[in-house]
C-alpha cells in the first residue's frame, strides 16, 4: 500500500467519529429546542486570533494532563488522581515560584522540579496503596482528588495571602514570569513560553515508551501482565515508577499558566487555577489512543471547542455553553466505536487484496509460502 | 477392523458435518483454501497436519468465530455458515480452542455457565449439573474452585465441561491431548468412546499419531492450508502418515552418549512452597542438575511441577536453597536469575510466553530486555533485535510472513518455535523447559530436539518437564517422579519404561519403581 492510501485509511476513524459526533450533537440540540445550524455556524468558523493564542494555551495544558492519563493507562492503570495530583502540584509549585529564593529562572527550574515532585509524591500514595493492600487505583485516586482540593484550600485558608474574598499564594516576582511569544498583535495575547513543557514531554513519552527498556516492560507489562512478570519485569516496581511519573507529568499540567507573564500577577488562587484539566486529559488520551500524536489532536480538538463555545454568547446563540461537553463526550464515544469499526474494515480490505493477488497467473500454492 | 465402529451406525446415518472448497485468508497468508471434508456422524475424526497447515482455521470457522470467503459447510444437511458461535452452538457444535478461554479469576462453575445462564441458572441447579457431568466423565471437578488455581489439565476440563453444558452434539477439540499424560489421555479417550457411544460426534487435532491411531475412525491431513488426504486407521501406519504430512521420517528423541559432566549446575535445596491456606504445593524438593545434563521430571499435570520451575525462575517465592553455578539465587528476582543465564519455556505460552499483540521481534526482546543483542545500555536495540528475530525464524523453520507480524496471527505450533528460539538465544547455562515440544508437529519436533542435544553438548543443563513420556525417556540423562509436591523416586531412562513411570505419577506401589530418593 502507497503511503497516501495509508494516511487515507488513518484519516477515515476519526473524520467518521467527528461527522457522526456533530450528527448526534445536533440531535441533541434540536431535542432541547436549540437552533443547531447557528450552533455549528459559529463553532465552526475560523478563529479569531486572540483565539488561536487561547487555543495554543489550553491545548498545552490539556496535552500534559493527556500524556499524564496516558502513561497509566499503556499499563492498565487507571490514573483518574490526574486532578489532585495537577492542583497540589501547582500549588506548591506556586509557593516554591513565589519565595524568589534567587535568580528567576534559578526560582522558575527549582518551582517546576518541586511541582513534578510533588506531583509524583500524591501519585505514589495510591500505588503504594495498590501494590501493598491491593487497593484498586480507581478508587484511591478519585479520593485523593477530593483530598487534594480540602488540602489545598486548608492551606490557602491558613497561610494564604488575603485578597478580597480570596486566598492566594505569594505572587512571582517579575523576573520568574516568562513573557511568551506574540505571533499577532499584542492585544490578541500571548504564547505561553511553557507551552513548550507539552512539546518537551511529548517527544519525551515518545521516546521512553518506544526506545527504552523501561518503556518496553511497561508496554509488556499492560499488554500481558503474567508474560511480563515470566519475563523478568517487577510489576509491583513497575506500578509505583509508573504511577509516579504519571503524577510528575500532571504535576506540570498548569505551570505554562502560572509561569506566564501577566498584568496583574502569577499565583494560585482560587479563581485564578483552573480545574477541570485532570479530567479533560482522561478523554484525550483516550481520543488519542494513548499515542503522543494523537494526544495532541485530541488536546487541540478539546481546546478548539471549549474555547470556541465562548463565543456562543456572544452571537447570541440560543444554546447553553455546556452543550460542548456533550459533545466532548460524544466525541470520546464515537472515536471509540470508529476505531474498532475501521480496524475490521481494514483487515477486510487487506484480504481482498490478497485475493485479486492470488488471482493473477500462477497457483494457489505459492503464495501460500510464508 | 478399526474402520467399523459401534453405536449408532455410522455408515448408513448422514454426515454430521461437510465442507466444501473452503478457503480462508489472511494478511500475507492463506490459512485454508479448496478444503474438503466430511465427518460421518457418530465417528471420531482426527485431523492433522504439519504447524501452520490450517488445522485451527478450519474448525474456527466450522465453530463460527472466522468465516470462510469461500466454500460451503453443511451440518446435518442444513447449510451452516456460521457468523457466530452462537449460531454454532445452535446447531449443536461446541469448541474446546488450542489456548484455553477462561477467566482467570472466575470460579469453575462461573466460567462454565457464563454466556450459558438460561439453561440451568447461575445458582444450585447449575452446580448440580456441574458436578454430575464431572462425575458422569470422572473430570473431578470442583465448581467452586477458582480457575487460577487450576493446572493446565484440570483447564482442559473445564473447556470440555463448558461445551458437554451447552449441549454439544459435535464436539470439536483443537489438541486436547497435548497437555495430558498417557494416563489422563487414557481417560479423555474413554470419555470419548463414551461420547461417540452415545452418538456425539468428536473432531480433533493431533500432532500425536500414535493417539489418532488409537481413537479415530477416519483421518484427514492437511498440508499448506488444504486437505491432501484421507486415511483410516486400520490401513495406515505412523510413518506413512508422517510422510503425507511433512514428507519427512518419523523423528525419535533418543540421546546418542551422554554428555553429563561432575560439575554441578543447579542445586535445589531443601525447596518448600506454602499456599496461603497453608498447604504444601512443594515440600522439600532436593535435586542437582550437572553440565550437560538434562533431568526429567515426571508427573502428572498439577503436582506442583509449575510451582518448582516458577520457583525456581523466582516467579514465586518459596523456601529454600537455589543455587546456580556456586551462585546463591536467593533473594534475586526473576531478571537476575534470567541474566545469570536461565532460558525458560514456559508451559502456557499464552499466558507466561508471549505478548500476541506485539510484533515477533518484540517478543524476541522479552525476557531479554537487558541484554544483547535486545538492548543496548538502558535503550532496545531495534536493529539488533530484528536481525536476531530474522535468525530465529530461520533456525526453528517459524512460519510466518515476516518478524513484523503479531504472534497473535502465528499458528500455535509457530508460537512455540519461536519461544524455544528466543529461550535458547545468549547462550544460557540452564534452560527450564516445560513441555518444550507442546503442539508443534513431528517435522519440528526432531528439529527442537535437535537444538536441545547440541546445546547440551556444549554443557547446557536442562530440567525438563513433559507429559510426553517418549520425550522424557529419549532426552533425559535422569528421571525423577513428582507426586503431591513431592520427588518421590528417581529411574534411569535406559531402563524404564512408560508403564513404570506411569505407575510411580500416579502414586501407584510398583515393586520395580527405582530406589527412593528421599
Ligand atoms: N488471526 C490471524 N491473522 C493472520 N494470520 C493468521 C491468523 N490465524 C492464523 N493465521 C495464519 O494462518 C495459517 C494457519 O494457521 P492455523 O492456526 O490454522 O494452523 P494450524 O494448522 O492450527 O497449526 P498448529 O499445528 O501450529 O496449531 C498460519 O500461517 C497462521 O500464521
Ligand atoms: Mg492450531
Amino acid at each position: 500500500m502507497n503511503i497516501m492510501k495509508k494516511v487515507g485509511i488513518a484519516l477515515v476513524a476519526p473524520v467518521a467519529a467527528l461527522l457522526a459526533a456533530m450528527a448526534i450533537t445536533s440531535a441533541v440540540i434540536i431535542a432541547v429546542g436549540g437552533p443547531p445550524v447557528d450552533f455549528w455556524r459559529v463553532m465552526l468558523s475560523w478563529p479569531e486570533a486572540d483565539e488561536i493564542v487561547n487555543i495554543t494555551n489550553q491545548a498545552s495544558m490539556l496535552y500534559l494532563s493527556g500524556l499524564a492519563a496516558a502513561i497509566g493507562f499503556r499499563m492498565n492503570l487507571f490514573n483518574i488522581g490526574v486532578e489532585g495530583q495537577y492542583r497540589v502540584a501547582s500549588y506548591v509549585g506556586a509557593i516554591v515560584a513565589g519565595t524568589a529564593i534567587g535568580p528567576g529562572l534559578f526560582t522558575a527550574g527549582l518551582a517546576i522540579v518541586a511541582a513534578m515532585v510533588t506531583g509524583a509524591v500524591w501519585a505514589a500514595i495510591p500505588a503504594l496503596l495498590k501494590v501493598t493492600r491491593g487497593v484498586s487505583e480507581v478508587i484511591s485516586t478519585i479520593m485523593l482528588n477530593a483530598i487534594a482540593g480540602f488540602l489545598v484550600g486548608y492551606l490557602l485558608l491558613n497561610y494564604g495571602q488575603e485578597i478580597g474574598n480570596d486566598r492566594r499564594t505569594t505572587p512571582l516576582e517579575a523576573d520568574t514570569t516568562f513573557t511568551g511569544w506574540t505571533p499577532f498583535e499584542p492585544a490578541d495575547g500571548a504564547i505561553w513560553t511553557l507551552t513548550i513543557l507539552a512539546v518537551l514531554a511529548g517527544a519525551a513519552f515518545w521516546f521512553v515508551i518506544n526506545r527504552t527498556r523501561f518503556g518496553f516492560d511497561l508496554r509488556a507489562t499492560g499488554m500481558n501482565e503474567s508474560a511480563a512478570v515470566a519475563s523478568g519485569v517487577n510489576v509491583k516496581r513497575m506500578v509505583v515508577i509508573s504511577m509516579a511519573l504519571s503524577g510528575a507529568v500532571a504535576g506540570l499540567v498548569w505551570l505554562p499558566e502560572l509561569f506566564h507573564e501577566s498584568r496583574t500577577a502569577s499565583f494560585y488562587s482560587g479563581s485564578q487555577f483552573q480545574t477541570g484539566l485532570g479530567f479533560a486529559g482522561i478523554a484525550v488520551a483516550l481520543l488519542g489512543r494513548n499515542q503522543p500524536v494523537g494526544i495532541a489532536f485530541g488536546a487541540v480538538l478539546f481546546a478548539f471547542l471549549s474555547v470556541q463555545a465562548g463565543d456562543l454568547e456572544f452571537e447570541h446563540v440560543d444554546v447553553s455553553k455546556d452543550i460542548v461537553l456533550v459533545a466532548q463526550g460524544v466525541i470520546v464515544l464515537t472515536i471509540v466505536i470508529a476505531y474498532e469499526v475501521v480496524s475490521r474494515w481494514r483487515e477486510r480490505l487487506e484480504q481482498r487484496q490478497i485475493q485479486r493477488a492470488l488471482q493473477r497467473p500462477g497457483t494457489p500454492e505459492e503464495a501460500v509460502a510464508s | 477392523m478399526a474402520t467399523l465402529v459401534k453405536g449408532a451406525d455410522p455408515s448408513t446415518a448422514p454426515d454430521a458435518v461437510v465442507v466444501r472448497g473452503v478457503t480462508k485468508r489472511f494478511p500475507g497468508v492463506v490459512a485454508n483454501h479448496d478444503v474438503d471434508i466430511t465427518i460421518r456422524r457418530g465417528t471420531v475424526h482426527a485431523l492433522i497436519g504439519e504447524n501452520g497447515a490450517g488445522k485451527s482455521t478450519l474448525m474456527k470457522i466450522l465453530y463460527g468465530v472466522q468465516r470462510a470467503d469461500e466454500g460451503s459447510i453443511t451440518v446435518n444437511q442444513t447449510d451452516a455458515n456460521f457468523s457466530s458461535p452462537t449460531d454454532a452452538i445452535k446447531a449443536g457444535i461446541g469448541m474446546v480452542f488450542q489456548h484455553f478461554m477462561l477467566a482467570d479469576n472466575l470460579t469453575v462453575l462461573e466460567n462454565v455457565v457464563l454466556g450459558a445462564e438460561g439453561r440451568h441458572g447461575i445458582g444450585d441447579k447449575a452446580r448440580a449439573e456441574i458436578r454430575r457431568l464431572s462425575d458422569a466423565y470422572g473430570f473431578n471437578l470442583d465448581p467452586d474452585q477458582l480457575v487460577e488455581q487450576l493446572g493446565v489439565g484440570q483447564r482442559q476440563r473445564v473447556e470440555i465441561l463448558k461445551v458437554l453444558y451447552r449441549g454439544a452434539e459435535i464436539i470439536i477439540l483443537d489438541e486436547p491431548t497435548a497437555v495430558l499424560v498417557p494416563q489422563e489421555v487414557d481417560a479423555l479417550f474413554d470419555n470419548l468412546r463414551g461420547l461417540r457411544e452415545s452418538g456425539h460426534t468428536i473432531l480433533f487435532i493431533s500432532h500425536k499419531l500414535d493417539e489418532v491411531l488409537a481413537i479415530a475412525d477416519d483421518i484427514t491431513v492437511m498440508r499448506r492450508g488444504t486437505t491432501v488426504g484421507e486415511a483410516k486407521p486400520g490401513t495406515v501406519t505412523k510413518h506413512q502418515l508422517a510422510e503425507m504430512m511433512v514428507g519427512s521420517e518419523l523423528p525419535s528423541p533418543e540421546t546418542e552418549e551422554s554428555t553429563v559432566t561432575t560439575q554441578v549446575l543447579l542445586d535445589v535445596a531443601d525447596l518448600t512452597l506454602v499456599d496461603d491456606r497453608g498447604r504444601h504445593l512443594l515440600k522439600d524438593i532436593d535435586l542437582t542438575i550437572h553440565k550437560g545434563e538434562v533431568l526429567g521430571i515426571a508427573g502428572v499435570e498439577g503436582n506442583g511441577q509449575a510451582e518448582l520451575v516458577e520457583s525456581v525462575m523466582g516467579m514465586r517465592k518459596a523456601t529454600g536453597k537455589v543455587t546456580l553455578a556456586d551462585r546463591n539465587l536467593a533473594g534475586r528476582d526473576t531478571r537476575e536469575r534470567r541474566e545469570a543465564g536461565i532460558g525458560f519455556i514456559p508451559e502456557d505460552r499464552h499466558r507466561h510466553g508471549l505478548l500476541l499483540d506485539a510484533t515477533l521481534w518484540e517478543n524476541r526482546v522479552l525476557g531479554h530486555q537487558t541484554r544483547s543483542p535486545s538492548s543496548k545500555g538502558m535503550l532496545i536495540d531495534q536493529r539488533a533485535a530484528r536481525a536476531d528475530t530474522d535468525r530465529i525464524i530461520a533456525a526453528f523453520d517459524v512460519r510466518t510472513p515476516s518478524r513484523e507480524t503479531h504472534a497473535r496471527a502465528l499458528s500455535g505450533g509457530n508460537q512455540q518455535k519461536l519461544i524455544v528460539g528466543r529461550e535458547m538465544s545468549g547462550d544460557p547455562v540452564l534452560l527450564i523447559a516445560a513441555h518444550p515440544t507442546r503442539g508443534v508437529d513431528v517435522g519440528a519436533q526432531a528439529a527442537i530436539w535437535d537444538h536441545i542435544k547440541t546445546a547440551r553438548r556444549n554443557g547446557l543443563a536442562v530440567l525438563l518437564i513433559s507429559a510426553d513420556l517418549d520425550e522424557l525417556i529419549g532426552l533425559s540423562d535422569r528421571i525423577t517422579v513428582i507426586l503431591r509436591g513431592e520427588l518421590v523416586g528417581e529411574f534411569d531412562p535406559r531402563t524404564v519404561t512408560p508403564q513404570q513411570l506411569g505407575a510411580a505419577m500416579t502414586g501407584g506401589r510398583d515393586e520395580q519403581a527405582g530406589e527412593e530418593t528421599q
